[in-house]
Formats: structure tokens, C-alpha cells, sequence
């Protein structure tokens, strides 16, 4: 009885523990952050190497990064996730490859994403340090995500959608397009938004394909400094700019927050949308 | 069921993407392989182990600091976050009231998603000046421990929860109509019906840690050397790239791409232990 009474105790202070540090390290970016923030701040080019100055063209890199990297990898992965789903439910050899192959694509640090990424995508293929480097090496990153979350989605739509559209003598081509992937765009979209969360929060695989530079980018080919990297230079190779840091990490921490907020919104939208629409079919 | 013409067009279109996407795994081995070449080839692997330093600008490539640093980093990390992963994802599924569970778990889920920058942003400015006070110079391989823990932990929390979930509801009932104490039940029934889940949630948390560059660079100090105690400054594999790449050139760029293969090779050995637990579980 005194074990169980002492379990109980320890097991409440370690969750208080976990939640109180972690609303330290929130409190102690909102509050060093917050006072750094300005309209001016997101709005201005950095100058004296961040030290003074905003952070307007480190936001705009970083939202080309993440777009292309999401525009690059999202037909691809939902391609997969079809043929994974709809075309080879007698687990072919092909199939089967394709998956092991996707594991071991989620496990690969990030750091050897930089790695491969410099070496194909920078040297390789020629486009040197520049945003779109960035984005090619973080839609390979991404790709696992999106596929695992559209398998799911598509898995979790009920077989008798597809059994009515065989019996009705439609195409599986367009049985997908009008039925099944309206059904399952909600755990798509889920997944895009939690690939654009991680794509977002990267930083290793970014340093030696889309570089440092932190100026304004004219195009897809300039180099670019992502938000990650930003706080990393900050913090790291430029004497007194913690306080800048702080305001870049409170800038994508709330960035982050918002993305995980409209995910959030979404999932219970559609959530609701679904039973109404399953309680007037009944 | 035979295919009609459209849906064989289709099938021939995915099966290209989805050839492309596995081809990516392939391209990044093919790559890391082709870089470490050069050196490879005309430099016998033992040396990465025997040479008596890490100047790789002089020819020496000692790289076994920076994998005990690996190691240990690894290992501290995974001492001090596993208990408290299991223990919070205990938490969440049999203590704490529902609206609070609901919460915790939002929490824990949001701090999974923190980018490894701010953690180590964190622990450079706020972590590192406290432990400083302890024990110089601050930046050590204990406050990189510490720093990897608390990354890990949500990943462990959040996959043991959910090996917790999927214990079946009957062992719960049995155990209740046995009058056994909730602890007593957690320790008799729950954790050895999950154990399989623990071991790759685990697991899931070793990759992660062994592979995290961004923090560690941020808290270790970055000094390459065997530490003779926790306080020491260490240099992992991950650092070392991210800090030579800009400058490296032939054999030490190629040495490089050899410490990215060993990361690789370490990963790969976590997740086909965590895959065989999984195996083994599904066939008992």
C-alpha cells in the first residue's frame, strides 16, 4: 500500500518536473524575446551581421525553403501513399521495397541530409548553396512524413466506398479523385502541416545547401538564410547577439505554435464535419 | 479484378513516383559512399581508429573522441530520459484526470515539435552559465546530456504512451477483479504487455539522440578529447561535420563523409533492434 501511495508521488513529480522546465525554457524565449520585437523587426534587413536591424529576409527565405520543399515533396508522397494503399494490397515485392526503403529515409540524421544534399544537390547537380538546394535536401526529409500520415488517412477511409464505386462500374482513377482522397484529405493535409512544422524547425541539413547569406533573396538560386539558422549564428559565431537570437527564436516558436494551432483547428473541423455528414446518410 | 485503361496510365504513374522516392534512399548511401571514397581507398580503415589525433589538415583521422562522445552523450541521455518518458507517459494514460491528461499530452506533443536550435539556443544562454557556477567551463558533456534528454524525452513519452494504449482493456478489468493496487498492476501486467513498445520507443529516442547536431554543437563545447570526467567539453561525430564542412577539402571533406557513414550505419543498427523487438513481439 506504501509502495503504491510512494509510486503515485514520484510519478505526479516527475510530470510537475517535466511541465515546469519546459514552461521555463517557453517563459525564458517569450520574455528575453518579447522585448526585442518590433514591427521593425520583421520588417528590416539585418545589419552588423544581426547584431541591429530586422529579420525580413531571413522570414522570406525561409518560407521559400519550406514552400518548395512542401510544393516538391507533397505529389510525390501522395503518390506513394496511393500506390501504397490502393494498388498493393497483396504486398508485391515492390511494394514492400518501397516501404523498407522509406523507413530507413526517416531514420537518416539530419546532418547527413546536409551532407548527401551538399554533394548532390549543391555540387552534383550544380545549384550550389542556394534556396533551392535547401528546399530539394528538405523534401527529401519530409517525404516519410507525408507518406506515413496520407497512408493512414487513405487506410482509415472504409472499404465500402471502394467496394460501392467497383459495383457502380467506376474507375479506380475516379473512384480516388471524387471519393477517397476528399475522405482522407483531412489526415493529408494534417500531414502537409506537420511537414511543414519540421521543415521549418531544421537546421543541420540547411547549413551547407542553402548557406548563410542574409540578404534579400532575388530567386530561388540565391542563397538563403533560414530563421533556424539565423539563431544558430547568432548565438554561436557573433559576440552579443543573444538578444537577437532571442527575438529570432520567440519569432519561430510562434510561428510553429500557429501551424500546430491550425492543425489542430482543422482536425476537430473536419472531425465534426464527418459525423454530420455520416448522421444524415443514416 | 482486371484494371481499366485510365486506372493502368495511373499505376504506371505512381509506380514511377513512388521508384523515385526509394531511389532517394539509394542516391544518399550512393553519395556518402562516392565522397568517402577518396580516402578510403588509399588510407587502410584502421587508421580512423589508430591514428594518435583528429588533424585531419595534417593527415592524422583519429575519429574515436568524437564517437565515445557520441556514445556517451547517447547513453546519458537515454539513462535519465527513459525512466522519466515512461514515467510521464504513465502519467498521462493512468493518473492524471482526463481534461489534465488531455493537456499534458498537447504539451508534450508541442514540445516534440521545438526545433533542436532552440534547445540548444536554451541551453547555451540559460543551462550552460548555471553549470558554469558548478563546475567550469559550463559547456561540457553533462550539459549536452541533459540538453538531449530533454529532446528525446517527448519521444519517448509519446511512444510508450502509445504502447500503453494499445495494452488490452481486459488485463485492466483482471487486474482490478484481483484487487491489485494500480502500482502493483502497472508493474505485474502493463509494462512487460507494452515492454515490446518501451524497447522501440527507446530505440526511437537513441536514433534521434545520436543523430541531434544542432544542440550538442550548442552545449558541448566542441574540444576534441576522450573526457575524463562529465564536466569536460566534447566534440560529437554530428558537431565535427557541421563544424568542418565549410572549410574541409580532399581527404578531410572525404573524412567527413565517412563519420556521416558511421552515423548512418549506428542509426540503421537502433532501428533494425527496435524493428526486432517489434517482430518479436507480434509473433509471441
Amino acid at each position: 500500500m506504501l509502495k503504491n501511495k510512494l509510486a503515485t508521488l514520484l510519478i505526479y513529480l516527475v510530470a510537475v518536473l517535466i511541465t515546469v522546465t519546459f514552461i521555463c525554457i517557453l517563459a525564458d524565449i517569450i520574455i528575453h524575446g518579447f522585448s526585442q520585437i518590433s514591427w521593425g523587426y520583421l520588417t528590416e534587413s539585418p545589419s552588423d551581421a544581426g547584431r541591429a536591424g530586422g529579420i525580413a529576409p531571413i522570414i522570406v527565405s525561409t518560407a521559400l525553403i519550406v514552400f518548395l520543399a512542401i510544393i516538391i515533396a507533397a505529389p510525390l508522397g501522395l503518390a506513394t501513399a496511393i500506390l501504397l494503399t490502393e494498388f498493393a494490397q497483396q504486398k508485391t515485392i515492390f511494394a514492400g521495397f518501397v516501404e523498407r526503403c522509406l523507413d530507413v529515409l526517416a531514420s537518416v540524421p539530419s546532418i547527413v541530409f546536409g551532407l548527401f544534399g551538399n554533394a548532390f544537390f549543391s555540387l552534383y547537380l550544380g545549384l550550389g548553396f542556394s534556396i533551392l538546394s535547401g528546399g530539394l535536401t528538405l523534401a527529401c526529409m519530409v517525404l516519410p512524413i507525408l507518406i506515413r500520415t496520407a497512408v493512414e488517412g487513405l487506410r482509415a477511409t472504409p472499404d465500402d466506398y471502394r467496394f460501392s464505386a467497383a459495383a457502380l462500374g467506376i474507375t479506380r482513377t475516379t473512384a480516388l479523385v471524387h471519393l477517397l482522397l476528399p475522405t482522407a484529405m483531412p489526415a493529408i493535409v494534417a500531414g502537409l502541416i506537420l511537414g511543414i512544422g519540421r521543415a521549418m524547425a531544421e537546421t543541420a541539413a540547411l547549413i551547407f545547401t542553402s548557406g548563410y547569406v542574409d540578404r534579400m533573396p532575388d530567386s530561388v538560386f540565391d542563397s538563403g538564410r533560414s530563421l533556424s539558422i539565423h539563431i544558430y549564428d547568432l548565438s554561436m559565431n557573433v559576440a552579443g547577439g543573444d538578444s537577437k537570437a532571442h527575438a529570432a527564436a520567440l519569432v519561430l516558436i510562434v510561428m510553429l505554435l500557429i501551424i500546430n494551432a491550425i492543425s489542430m483547428g482543422l482536425a476537430k473541423h473536419w472531425q465534426k464535419n464527418r459525423i454530420i455528414s455520416n448522421e444524415i446518410i443514416i | 479484378m482486371s484494371l481499366s485503361r485510365t486506372d493502368q496510365h495511373l499505376v504506371v504513374g505512381l509506380r514511377l513516383c513512388a521508384l523515385l522516392v526509394a531511389s532517394i534512399v539509394l542516391l544518399v548511401f550512393l553519395f556518402l559512399l562516392t565522397e568517402s571514397w577518396p580516402i578510403l581507398n588509399h588510407i587502410s580503415w584502421s587508421r580512423f581508429f589508430t591514428d594518435h589525433s583528429w588533424h585531419p589538415v595534417q593527415g592524422f583521422y583519429n575519429i574515436t573522441p568524437m564517437l565515445s562522445a557520441t556514445l556517451l552523450t547517447t547513453l546519458g541521455a537515454l539513462i535519465l530520459a527513459t525512466p522519466l518518458g515512461i514515467a510521464s507517459a504513465l502519467f498521462s494514460r493512468y493518473y492524471a484526470p482526463s481534461f489534465v491528461a488531455t493537456w499534458y499530452r498537447r504539451l508534450i506533443e508541442l514540445l516534440a515539435g521545438i526545433p533542436s536550435v532552440v534547445y540548444g539556443f536554451w541551453g547555451l544562454t540559460t543551462l550552460a552559465p548555471l553549470i558554469a557556477n558548478l563546475h567550469p567551463p559550463g559547456v561540457s558533456l553533462f550539459t549536452a546530456i541533459l540538453v538531449l534528454a530533454l529532446m528525446i524525452l517527448p519521444t519517448i513519452a509519446l511512444t510508450v504512451e502509445a504502447a500503453l494504449i494499445s495494452v488490452p482493456n481486459a488485463y485492466h478489468s483482471g487486474a482490478v477483479a484481483l484487487g491489485m493496487s494500480r502500482w502493483s498492476m502497472i508493474i505485474a501486467i502493463v509494462l512487460p504487455a507494452a515492454q515490446s513498445g518501451i524497447v522501440s520507443g527507446i530505440m526511437l529516442g537513441a536514433s534521434r539522440a545520436i543523430g541531434e547536431t544542432m544542440a550538442v554543437l550548442m552545449v558541448a563545447g566542441n574540444v576534441v578529447q576522450h573526457p575524463h570526467s562529465v564536466f569536460d567539453s566534447v566534440r560529437t561525430l554530428t558537431a565535427n561535420i557541421a563544424l568542418e564542412m565549410a572549410y574541409a577539402m580532399g581527404d578531410h571533406r572525404a573524412a567527413l563523409f565517412v563519420s556521416g557513414l558511421a552515423l548512418m550505419i549506428m542509426v540503421l543498427g537502433f532501428i533494425s533492434l527496435a524493428e526486432l523487438f517489434k517482430w518479436k513481439s507480434s509473433y509471441a
